[in-house]
């Protein structure tokens, strides 16, 4: 999983900036991106908990921070290198930051 | 072909240990994936032979040995734990590529990429820089998680459980057991070269020698085997053997730190000198650790500090600067060019490198001020800075000397 963040600080040099569409269309293509998408802005969170049997709703994401996740892709990736090539190539590496975590494996 | 004296037998036992150590455990970490398990069988056999080397003798081909009994406890282990066929199968098969010194060639090339393999697992960026100095030390150098911790100073449950964090993430995170290969190998070589620079500056015994200095210089003479072509490797390995000639001399009789200009010449490792300077010779285009090679060579070849050739130190940290224009590389640069073209020349490029801002208050840039003003003749002012650096400096003994300098004019 990768996850798609927003950073405080982002890369200030704007030449070569990578093109969303294409990095989509190269990684589905070669079989690396299996989904993915985009999330509506953080004004559009709900947050949901359940204690005691209460459920409690509240607006906006869980935390307060600077960096907010904005969108998701699931990628298909033999090892870490392999997934962080892929993850530099992002136009988000500049201007956000990305976050990659291998799903967990259950019961070997 | 066997050694039956117990002394011998038990050199030869340390000698072949040491270097076996990193080859069975690089295998067995291929073969089974599992790292702890690879220490362990490792550290067993390693005990083994100790144990009955002495006794026995020593066999015509230690590293075989142990690599044998090494992967027999390892099938024992996981044939316990009824892991899969295949592991067991491809460890069965890891006897045919024992470092046998009669085998053929391309087998030994085998075992050899396995322990490259290891040291970029290891120093793989994905992992902290503390955790990286503790597992190369751990796994490649086989040094116990309990000495680390004492000369890292950190409490041995805090090693024990970075260094299982460690293991886990490689395994959870799907870091590759892997040698990069192109532009990913510069990329990821310099950091492999940073882990070993940090284990040799990093941590001191309690008579003040670096604890990890050996390991580093044995790390850098095995990646200098693996990667012969890369100069980098080359210029590290002859900067750590230029620094580590100087063992002997940089202390006094009270433990005293002494500086270049105060150490008897005569105690520097000569023939480390020697082997560095070869490095340094068969050495092409220059990065940034074969310049400071360059520029520790000067130092070591001098007759006297007098006779230093600071024209060529000077004419390397122009090049260092390039490459790596950091405030500290800029101060030393303008040392040097402080000694090689006079003073004004020094406080000039000092100048030019405090115009970043990055060492105002740094208390070596107030000194290398004041030391430059005295040379100019302006004792009064010298004074007067040599003070303000005191003032801002980090340590005691640091203090005091800067001090002195002020007395003295």
């Amino acid at each position: 999983m990768m996850f798609v963040c927003t950073d405080a600080e982002p890369d200030p040099d704007p030449e070569n900036r990578p093109d969303i569409d294409v990095w989509v269309s190269e990684n589905d293509a070669s079989g690396r991106r299996l989904q993915g998408s985009a999330l509506a802005p953080e004004s559009a969170a709900t947050t949901v908990r359940v204690r005691q049997g209460q459920l409690l709703l509240s607006d906006g994401p869980f935390a307060e921070t600077q960096e907010v996740i904005v969108g998701f892709d699931l990628l298909e990736c033999a090892d870490l290198d392999e997934a962080i090539e892929v993850a530099r190539a992002h136009p988000m590496a500049r201007e956000g930051r990305l976050e990659l975590r291998p799903f967990a494996e259950l019961e070997r | 072909m066997t050694d039956r004296r117990p002394a011998a037998a038990a050199s030869a036992a340390a000698a072949a240990c040491s270097d076996a150590y990193p080859r069975i455990v690089a295998a067995l970490i291929r073969v089974t994936g599992e790292w702890t398990l690879a220490e362990d069988c490792a550290q067993e056999a390693l005990a083994l032979a100790l144990q009955r080397w002495p006794e026995q003798g020593v066999p015509a081909n230690p590293g075989g040995w142990l690599m044998t009994v090494a992967r027999n406890r390892a099938i024992d282990v996981l044939r316990r734990a009824s892991v899969e066929r295949r592991k067991l199968r491809e460890l069965a098969v890891l006897a045919l590529t024992d470092p046998d010194p009669a085998s053929a060639q391309p087998v030994q090339e085998e075992v050899v990429d396995d322990r490259l393999r290891l040291i970029f697992t290891c120093c793989h960026p994905a992992l902290t820089l503390e955790a990286r100095v503790a597992l190369t030390l751990r796994t490649i150098c086989g040094v116990p998680a309990a000495d680390i911790a004492r000369v890292l100073l950190v409490s041995e449950s805090t090693m024990t459980r970075r260094l299982t964090r460690a293991k886990s993430k490689i395994a959870d995170a799907g870091i590759p057991y892997r040698v990069p290969s192109g532009p990913a190998l510069a990329e990821r070589l310099p950091g492999v070269l940073a882990v070993l620079y940090l284990l040799f500056t990093r941590g001191y015994n309690a008579d003040g020698r670096p604890a990890f200095a050996e390991e580093a210089i044995r790390l850098a003479r095995l990646l200098k085997q693996l990667m012969p072509e890369q100069n980098e490797v080359s210029g590290l390995l002859a900067l750590f053997l230029f620094q580590h000639s100087r063992r002997d001399a940089r202390q006094d009789a009270e433990g005293n730190l002494l500086s270049l200009d105060r150490q008897d010449r005569s105690r520097w490792d000569h023939a480390a000198i020697a082997e560095a300077l070869d490095l340094l010779a068969a050495t092409g285009r220059n990065g940034p650790y074969a310049l400071q090679a360059r520029i520790a060579a000067c130092h070591a070849t001098a007759a006297s500090a007098d006779a230093t050739d600071w024209r060529t130190i000077a004419r390397c940290y122009d090049e260092l600067a390039r490459l790596q224009p950091t405030p500290v590389v800029q101060l030393n640069r303008a040392v040097a060019h402080g000694y090689a073209h006079g003073p004004s020349a020094g406080l000039a490029l000092l100048a030019q490198a405090r115009a970043g801002g990055s060492l105002a208050d740094h208390p070596h840039a107030l000194a290398v001020q004041a030391d430059l003003t005295a040379r100019q003749g302006e004792h009064d002012r010298a004074a007067v800075l040599f003070r303000q650096a005191a003032a801002l400096a980090h340590s005691e003994p640091e203090r005091r000397a800067l001090l002195d300098r002020a007395d003295r004019g």
